[in-house]
């Protein structure tokens, strides 16, 4: 397919604006551009077409299944869109005096005041734009606490190796020391591990529960106890909120500081990579450490992007939870983890899981023993389930579980779709057994064959040249 | 109650059956029973689709919708075009997950590379990522690409927008390292300051183009004697002026940054938005971020992919150049279909009509009594003026439907866009007049 400047012909053009009705500026010959950016030039037929071609070589859960663990791909309701597009919302300027943005206040404060419910918490900001970002912000809120305490020894932060890898990157972006503690063999915390790390040198524990193994930590009390009992504070990843909101609460397992992730558990759709929103929330002695925006409140605090946040995402993210209420957000984990479960029973007797047991939201298969028998790897089965239109489920994440792919159907899944998924999972298996070497060259009939990555990266082409 | 949950209660009783349960409560037998909610959430009863919607547009219609907005200072109000609005909510493009399957998401990937593409070409350096946040956590980015082991403080122009200053020491205090403030000199960055703070441990200056004040800054000066300082250059340029203004490469800049929202996002309370970082071969592998790359498939196709991801959190963890993960792509995709749609053409006419609507409304205003140039350099569509009776004025203006300048603590900030017409600002000057009479 052609990109969009091969497209281009000389002298095309819309005519999008209106003509110049004041006298002409110019600007200053020493602030002008040599040459114009050879941008393209198209009649808006060739945009139309264009990103129409583009759209059809795009997959979303609106498409179709997308059991992508960890990631939270479930249905993205079209009322939240309209709602996100009303003039109301979108012609607002951040700076409007405080009479003219009453209705946007009202929007953060109600699906703060929803959140903080959800979650067991005092305060929220929607200032962070994405999870990674709230890590970075809930972090910080761990580090200024302990500056205000004149604490200058916590240095550490504790990760457990199943973390995502965004926990340790965040830890290392606030200036900690990354202690990584190894998981037990249930795939949860291992107490004497943890044990082993604590001391005054503690700043914090990051976990995420149920993990990332799609388990729930029995131990989560006794964990943010002994953290706790070392000086330190229990920071919550969000990403797995989905399998437990109205069901448990993050603030009632001892966490301090968390975030949520609108895009995964709220239904704000994912847009190809953002934008999303990270809100993060904390207890009320942590409240006043929060970031806020120097131009919008004043100076005295931290701040990790411009203005409020991605506005317009908390907006769908109130959408969401006006519509499942207090007896929807608990039904939609229950269902969750009932389709999880249910999925997995289905596989299984042909891929095995990595922990077999009661699983939540997600759960891992491990085919290390399977690539063993067959020589067919998590990569190759990945890459077949795509000529069956579905796109596949996560790989080699977390860690811990070798050959791992992760699946989370979540609730918006019928009973039918997970029977026809499990169904091509049988396919799969008997594929490999059949004829590993059509997985080994696996897809065949997508978009594109297996693409060179090791080519991209040695020599990395990462724009269009003119030739 | 609202639900998105298709299974019927029947289907539900029959997967609990097939899984060999009968109860959900069975399946969070391992959290600790005292943990588990014994009574609902302290929320609202759940509604139907129709119910949220008059709930939402009901505090939506709270806010005020001001029909000409004469306001930027971050988040400016341009037109965006039906084209621009429409392609990004095509459904696929908007319900994507991050295209780590390439041969699933050519669509995505292939609208990045094109994306990446256009921003190098609006700032003339040689790669762009698939961008960050916004404008002010771009540059924070930029201060960390700067920083070795020697060079660890950041100088940073006080003519920069707050939220990017307050946000860069946010990251800076992160990391333990040091942001210092170079003085403004009438509206402008102190050339004479900046050289005294030039000293052997600065890693880098950043300066805004056109500037908080709307000022254009003496961009090459300053980029040579941050160099002659042995120091980094990032500019921060706004991406409508860089359609016909120097580009950060001309003007000698090591790394571009800014805020992408005048690239066809609407102003919406200040998000999302959309930060674009972009910079020279030489540093291309310190950029953090997904960076799209072309390849070529099994068959010998051209194919795109997600490159130089040992970069990145995933694969690094705690040695990541950055933590960042999702970042903007569905407004990376908008920006690309603004630069397409506007063309080179439309983008100069954009830029022009800025120029030229600001000065008009600059030098009618100025004709008012008691109204003059707070700062007397050139500038872009920004400008700050004295203004007596600010509040009566701003009032009168609001009254009219009219958002006027921003109250800033030098005078009041003002902003033209190609949107503004004649006629409202002929109306805005006579309005002030009249209550300055």
């Amino acid at each position: 397919m052609k990109l969009v400047f091969e497209k281009s012909v000389a002298g095309r053009k819309s005519q999008l604006i209106g003509k110049c009705d004041v006298p002409e500026v110019k600007l200053p010959e020493k602030f002008v551009r040599k040459t114009a950016p050879d941008l393209p030039q198209l009649a808006e037929v060739d945009v139309a077409r264009h990103y129409s071609a583009l759209n059809r070589r795009v997959h979303g859960v609106n498409s179709g299944f997308y059991p992508l663990g960890s990631c939270t791909m479930k249905y993205n309701p079209r009322v939240d869109e309209d709602m996100a597009a009303l003039p109301g919302f979108t012609g607002i300027h951040p700076l409007a005096p405080k009479y003219a943005t009453e209705g946007c206040r009202e929007v953060l404060e109600m699906a703060g005041d929803f959140l903080c419910k959800i979650s067991g918490m005092d305060a929220m900001t929607f200032q962070p734009a994405a999870g990674a970002h709230g890590e970075f912000t809930g972090v910080l809120l761990i580090k200024q606490y302990h500056k205000s305490r004149g604490d200058e020894a916590r240095t550490k932060i504790i990760v457990p190796d199943s973390a995502h890898g965004t926990n340790p990157a965040t830890a290392a972006m606030c200036g900690f020391e990354v202690v990584n503690i190894p998981s037990a063999p249930n795939g949860c915390v291992d107490l004497e591990a943890l044990k082993a790390v604590l001391g005054p040198d503690t700043a914090g524990l990051m976990l995420t529960n149920p993990n990332t193994v799609g388990i729930f930590d029995e131990n989560i009390l006794e964990i943010t106890r002994l953290v706790h009992e070392a000086g330190g504070l229990c920071y919550y990843d969000g990403a797995n909120l989905n399998a437990v909101m109205g069901i448990v609460r993050p603030g009632d397992m001892g966490f301090d500081c968390i975030h949520m992730n609108l895009h995964k558990t709220f239904g704000t759709p994912h847009g190809g990579g953002g934008p999303g929103a990270g809100a993060v929330g904390c207890k009320s002695f942590l409240a006043g450490f929060l970031p806020k925006s120097a131009m919008m409140d004043g100076e005295g605090h931290i701040q990790v992007r411009s203005f409020a946040g991605n506005f317009l995402v908390v907006v769908k993210a109130l959408a969401y939870i006006l519509c499942l209420g207090k007896e929807g957000i608990p039904e939609a984990a229950e269902n969750a983890v009932l389709n999880a479960n249910y999925l997995m029973k289905q596989i299984k007797g042909t891929f095995e899981p990595a922990f077999d047991r009661i699983c939540m939201h997600e759960f891992v298969l491990d085919l290390s023993e399977f690539k063993k028998e067959t020589g067919v790897s998590a990569l190759d089965v990945a890459k077949s389930l795509i000529d069956y239109g579905m796109h596949p489920p996560t790989m080699y994440f977390p860690l811990i579980v070798h050959e791992a792919l992760m699946l989370e159907p979540t609730e918006t899944e019928s009973k039918e779709t997970l029977d026809e998924a499990a169904e091509i999972f049988r396919k799969m298996y008997a594929l490999a057994k059949e004829d590993p070497q059509y997985m080994h060259e696996a897809p065949h009939n997508a978009q594109i064959g297996r693409p060179d990555e090791v080519l991209a990266a040695r020599k990395p082409v990462v724009r269009w040249k003119k030739q | 109650m609202g639900s998105y949950v298709p299974s019927t209660q029947e289907q539900r009783k029959e997967m609990l059956a097939a899984i060999g349960l009968t109860s959900f409560k069975e399946l969070y037998k391992d959290v600790p029973a005292d943990m588990l909610l014994d009574k609902p959430l302290d929320i609202p009863e759940g509604m139907s689709e129709s119910e949220l919607a008059k709930v939402l547009s009901k505090m939506a219609d709270k806010n005020r919708i001001f029909k000409t907005i004469l306001r930027g200072a971050g988040a400016y109000d341009h037109y965006i075009p039906s084209i621009v609005k429409s392609v990004p909510a095509k459904e696929e493009f908007l319900t994507a997950y991050t295209p780590y399957q390439a041969e699933m998401s050519q669509g995505v990937l292939q609208s990045i590379f094109e994306y990446q593409t256009m921003i190098c070409e609006l700032t003339g350096m040689d790669v762009s990522n698939a961008s960050v946040y916004d404008g002010a956590t771009a540059a924070a980015e930029a201060m960390a690409m700067c920083r070795n082991r020697k060079r660890t403080v950041t100088l940073v122009s006080a003519t920069t927008h707050p939220d990017v200053i307050n946000t860069m020491k946010t990251y800076a205090f992160g990391t333990g390292d040091e942001v210092r403030i170079v003085p403004a000199r009438d509206g402008k960055t102190d050339a004479a300051a900046l050289k005294e703070m030039l000293t052997e441990d600065v890693a880098a200056f950043y300066v805004q183009q056109p500037n908080f004040y709307g000022q254009l800054e003496d961009a090459e000066e300053l980029g040579a004697l941050v160099h002659e300082g042995g120091a980094m250059y990032i500019m921060g340029c706004n991406p409508i002026a860089l359609a016909i203004m120097k580009t950060p490469f001309e003007c000698g800049a090591d790394i571009a940054v800014g805020e992408g929202q005048p690239l066809g996002l609407p102003i919406s309370y200040g998000g999302p938005y959309l930060g674009y970082m972009a910079t020279t071969e030489k540093n291309m592998r310190k950029l953090p971020g997904r960076i799209v790359g072309e390849t070529v498939d099994s068959k010998g196709e051209r194919a795109y992919v997600l490159s130089l991801q040992a970069r990145e959190q995933h694969i690094r963890r705690e040695k990541a150049s950055s933590n960042i993960c999702s970042n903007e792509a569905l407004c990376a995709l908008t920006a690309g279909v603004y630069m397409s749609a506007m063309g080179p053409d439309g983008m100069a006419e954009a830029a022009k009509q800025c120029l030229s609507k600001a000065h008009y409304l600059a030098g009618a205003l100025c004709a008012a009594p008691g109204v003059e140039l707070v700062f007397k350099g050139d500038f872009f569509h920004e400008f700050v003026t004295t203004l007596p009776k600010q509040d009566e004025v701003l009032c009168a203006l609001e009254k009219e439907g009219i958002l006027g300048g921003l109250p800033i603590r030098e005078g009041v900030l003002w902003c033209a866009t190609e949107k503004a017409d004649k006629e409202t600002l002929d109306k805005v000057v006579e309005i002030v007049k009249e209550v300055l009479a």
